[in-house]
């Protein structure tokens, strides 16, 4: 067994560069006769276009040139990723998403203008000089109002404000309405999913190349998926073939989703590098940020869960409008439907369940993916519901949890919502988690935090997500236009040691780090053995990058495959040198030995015989040692686990405070505990953020009201506690190599439900009869609750 | 005009406009880009740096007004002979960064407030880097870190 193999606590390679200063981020790359971008953003949230004078700002100091939406006239607009087929059976409206904005702006922030100058100084001063010929109009901001029949439209050229009207299953209705009718209980409850932005603390940058003498365009980005982005932005926008353009994404400061998809900014610079012939570039500000990057949640809904007299779930129904804003982004309309329609079973029996999901357009920045996408919300209102209902009939929450678990023996398990779940055991978390959280003890710390004057509470919640994303057969037929694969190069040298070119890319993730544990401890060497190369295109097989918790799952299994046939063939030379049969060697520690005899070999001298074949079966095998693997899933993953979170809140202000958190979670397979661990803290904090903090608001008109550190309250140190984790639950996946799940999302899943419901719990304890609160629970809402 | 200043032991010049900040100056004039830019409000603490041995956010201050400073940055935090600093150490120890962009203002603030604090409880730790965020780490390992590096016992909350 090497050390630092698979289940080592190793630390991270990378952490010696980015604690020296010496990260390599986009915003750190500067190339010789670099032009600067200023944007122009809309101030307004929707408006006509006039007319727009540039003349001005193309005589300052330093500008180049003046880019408008006519500039792009010969360019395609940003595509979506997934079509979504509504109820009817018709394909989703779908609105051109252009570089720039064309004849109408739609939210504050578009792009309106772009100017190109020696310096960013310049840049900035020169955008002021631009006149805007501007006729406002009403803008639509709450997604009720936009389905009305007499509301302002975001797009005249489509029939309405609805992107789709999803229901699923649409054949499961009329059960699921019959259900309700022979219930002996309901609970409903209708609530928000708020709006939240990503704010990965490296804010976006694009910085494009143009090489004249052979037409070759690059483009730096931070972005968590660089093949994907020379997908869409050289086949759908820029008409550039893949041998024409290179992705590079270095080091990545945090994505959490929003640096998943294809922005105008890196079409923006990589064409007007090829127009000026120089490098452009553009670093978003964090105020930029909060206007351009993709927006999270924001979701409206109705949930009911039917139970019969013994209080078994019967049935579920939700109904949900979701807002896209103003555009589709690249994967939007996927999220409230396939990354939250199917997880509506949770971790229940429910029998029959029913998802209506009402996309629907306004004047806001585009909503798309954040971490968890579409299973946050999918089990917030689960898990809020299920609460609500074990209050209203007086049971015990975890208990009616319990009593509606799915059993551990009736894995592998076929929801009504279309997915099957290979394994689980969500007893077992919900007894480690009930143990770790010292639930036992919670009355004499009630008692305590009483005498102090402060109400305590103790709120559960169960998740269950779907990771490892995705089976590509399957994604299509639900509609993405595109197949989610993973893949991996495993290049073995001479002399031994390995390079491995993955198309997964971190952003903090630390795949320079567990990647090699799994190499070492396939092959018994040792992981410093072992180096990762991710994040150009140009030196790394095509791949689908990283979100959704899919990294290991699906690059890490695409790397084993690679690393199975390196095997393969490293033994077919082994068998040759030694003459023994290829059946009888072995591969441990490092070593080739013939079973039952004392022949070894080392690793070094097969992978030497690779590259200098002397001695070498020829006839049979090629020389070299280097395989490459893609590996498309056969299922989801599906992590699940119990979080349990302590809550004071002061009778006078509202103020909550989390004393305690716990998180038991099920990832199968774990390869490296203190990542898997700094994944779920981190995840914690996210969702306490969302369920605290964070809002993104916007006011009638649709001016962002939060588009600073100002007003968007960001989680502090201060804000959050210590987070107990555990992952000694572990129920393998069946179906990837490694049996890993995924652990990137959990924690940003589990952890609002399980703060809300303590809330609750703690209002309710103390004589405030307060059925719901909306997140963020700010001293105002939780005080103005209480004192209704 | 003509800046100049000691920046991690050595003498340093560039050209500054009145309106360039310290952060860009040290960014983009001397190269030290291991300084980050988080955010435009001073909020998020990326840019902190020790000027005249004072923890400061170097996006509130001109270059100008650091002429003649002393200034250290993240590449001069390690040790003389290339190693981690103490708190450098105790970062990559106990997992205290993930995507690495807030962490050299973070090691800058923990440096600090172990000079003024040598051994800060939990909450006096948790109240220091109030004016630095992190969005990976949910803050949990960096404060087991800071107390690491103050030589205190790290509580056990994880099942490690």
């Amino acid at each position: 067994m090497p050390k630092d193999g698979i289940g080592a606590s190793t630390k991270r390679r990378e952490d010696l560069r980015f604690l020296t200063g010496k990260g390599r981020y986009t915003d750190d790359i500067n190339l010789n006769g670099q032009l600067y971008v200023h944007f122009l953003r809309s101030d307004v949230a929707h408006a006509t276009i006039n007319g727009i004078d540039t003349s001005a700002a193309e005589g300052m100091p330093g500008v180049v040139r003046v880019f408008t939406a006519k500039d792009f006239e010969a360019v395609g607009g940003l595509p979506c990723g997934w079509q979504v087929t509504d109820k009817h059976g018709q394909p989703m409206q779908e609105p051109k998403h252009p570089i720039l904005a064309e004849g109408k702006i739609r939210h504050v922030g578009e792009i309106v203008a772009a100017v190109v100058a020696d310096s960013l100084e310049q840049a900035r001063d020169a955008a002021e000089a631009i006149e805007l010929d501007l006729t406002e109009l009403p803008a639509v901001i709450d997604m009720k109002k936009a389905v009305a029949d007499d509301s302002v439209k975001v797009h005249d050229d489509l029939t309405s404000n609805l992107c789709y009207d999803w229901g699923f299953v649409e054949e499961n209705k009329a059960a699921v309405d019959e259900a309700f009718e022979k219930a002996a209980h309901v609970t409903t409850l209708e609530l928000v999913n708020n709006r939240l932005v990503a704010n990965p603390m490296e804010p976006r940058v694009a910085v494009g190349d143009y090489a004249a003498h052979n037409d070759e365009s690059t483009l730096y980005t931070t972005s968590q998926n660089p093949h994907v982005i020379r997908l869409l932005m050289g086949a759908f926008v820029l008409g550039i073939p893949e041998h024409k353009l290179r992705v590079v994404a270095p080091d990545v400061g945090g994505g959490f989703g929003t640096k998943i998809f294809h922005y105008a900014e890196e079409a923006f610079c990589t064409f007007a590098a090829k127009q000026l012939k120089r490098p452009v570039k553009w670093t978003s500000t964090r105020s930029e940020a909060f206007m351009s990057d993709a927006h999270g949640r924001d979701h409206v809904t109705k949930i009911q869960l039917a139970l019969d007299a013994d209080n078994n779930f019967t049935a579920l129904r939700t109904d949900t409008y979701a807002n896209m804003g103003a555009y589709l982004s690249t994967f939007a309309p996927s999220v409230p439907t396939w990354l939250h329609g199917t997880l509506m079973a949770g971790n229940y029996r429910t029998p029959l369940i029913y998802v209506n999901v009402k996309a629907v357009f306004t004047n806001t920045v585009p909503v798309d993916a954040y971490r968890g996408a579409g299973r946050p919300e999918a089990t917030y209102q689960l898990e809020r519901c299920i609460d609500k209902a074990a209050r209203e009939l007086k049971v015990d929450p975890a208990e009616l949890r319990r009593q509606n678990f799915i059993k551990p023996d009736q894995f592998p398990y076929a929801t009504p919502v279309a997915v099957e779940y290979d394994t689980g055991n969500y007893h077992a978390t919900l007894d480690k988690a009930l143990e770790l959280a010292d639930v036992a003890g919670f009355d004499a710390r009630a008692a305590e935090s009483k005498a102090r004057g402060k109400f305590r509470g103790l709120g559960i919640s169960n998740y269950i997500e779907a990771c490892g994303i995705a089976p590509s057969n399957l994604v299509g037929q639900l509609g993405a236009r595109a197949g989610l694969y993973e893949s991996a190069t495993v290049r073995v040298n001479a002399t031994g040691g390995i390079v491995v070119m993955t198309g997964s890319h971190s952003h903090g993730q630390g795949h320079e780090t567990t990647f090699p544990q799994v190499i070492a401890d396939m092959i018994g060497i040792d992981a410093s053995q072992v180096e990762i190369v991710h994040g150009d295109t140009a030196n790394t097989p095509m791949g689908m990058g990283t979100y959704g918790s899919r990294s290991l799952a699906v690059g890490g299994s695409a790397m084993f495959r690679a690393t199975e046939k390196i095997i393969a063939k490293s033994k077919k030379i082994a068998a040759h040198i030694m003459e023994a049969s290829e059946s009888d060697i072995e591969l441990k520690d490092g070593q080739f030995t013939v079973a039952g005899t004392d022949k070894s070999l080392a690793w070094g001298d097969v992978t030497l015989a690779a590259y200098v074949p002397h001695n070498y079966p020829l006839d049979q095998i090629e020389p070299g040692l280097e395989e490459t693997a893609f590996y498309d899933p056969a299922n989801f993953t599906y992590p699940s686990g119990t979080y349990i979170c302590e809550v004071e809140v002061d009778e006078g202000t509202g103020k909550v405070e989390v004393q305690r958190f716990t998180a038991a979670d099920d990832f199968g397979n774990v390869v490296n505990p203190m990542i898997v661990e700094g994944q779920v803290h981190g995840g914690v904090g996210q969702g306490i953020g969302q369920a605290l903090l964070e809002n993104c608001a916007y006011d009638a008109d649709g001016q962002l009201l939060s588009a600073s550190y100002m007003d968007y309250a960001m989680p502090r140190a201060s804000d959050l506690p210590m987070i107990t984790v555990d992952h000694s639950c572990q129920t393998p996946c069946t179906h990837n190599p490694l049996g890993v799940k995924g652990c990137g999302e959990a924690g940003a899943i589990g952890s609002p439900p399980a703060l809300v419901n303590a809330v609750l719990d703690a209002l309710n304890r103390n004589g405030h009869d307060v059925a719901h609160i909306d997140m963020p629970l700010s001293p105002s809402r939780v005080w103005s609750a209480m004192n209704k | 005009m003509k800046i100049s200043m000691t920046v991690n032991g050595k003498t340093m010049s560039g050209e500054a406009e009145g309106r360039t900040l310290l952060s860009t100056f040290l960014r983009e004039e001397l190269g030290l880009t291991g300084t980050h830019i988080g955010c435009d409000t001073s909020q998020c603490g990326a840019c902190t740096v020790h000027v005249d041995g004072k923890q400061v956010k170097s996006c509130t201050m001109f270059a100008a007004e650091a002429d003649g400073a002393t200034v250290a940055t993240i590449e001069g935090m390690a040790n003389s002979d290339g190693t981690l600093s103490k708190v450098q150490q105790a970062f990559q120890d106990h997992h205290g960064l993930q995507c690495g962009f807030c962490t050299p203002g973070m090691v800058m603030a923990a440096t600090s407030l172990l000079e003024e604090n040598p051994k800060p409880t939990e909450a006096e730790i948790r109240h220091h880097l109030e004016g630095n965020i992190c969005r990976c780490t949910g803050y949990h390992n960096i404060v087991k870190a800071v107390l690491a590096a103050s030589g205190q016992e790290v509580p056990a909350v994880a099942a490690e």
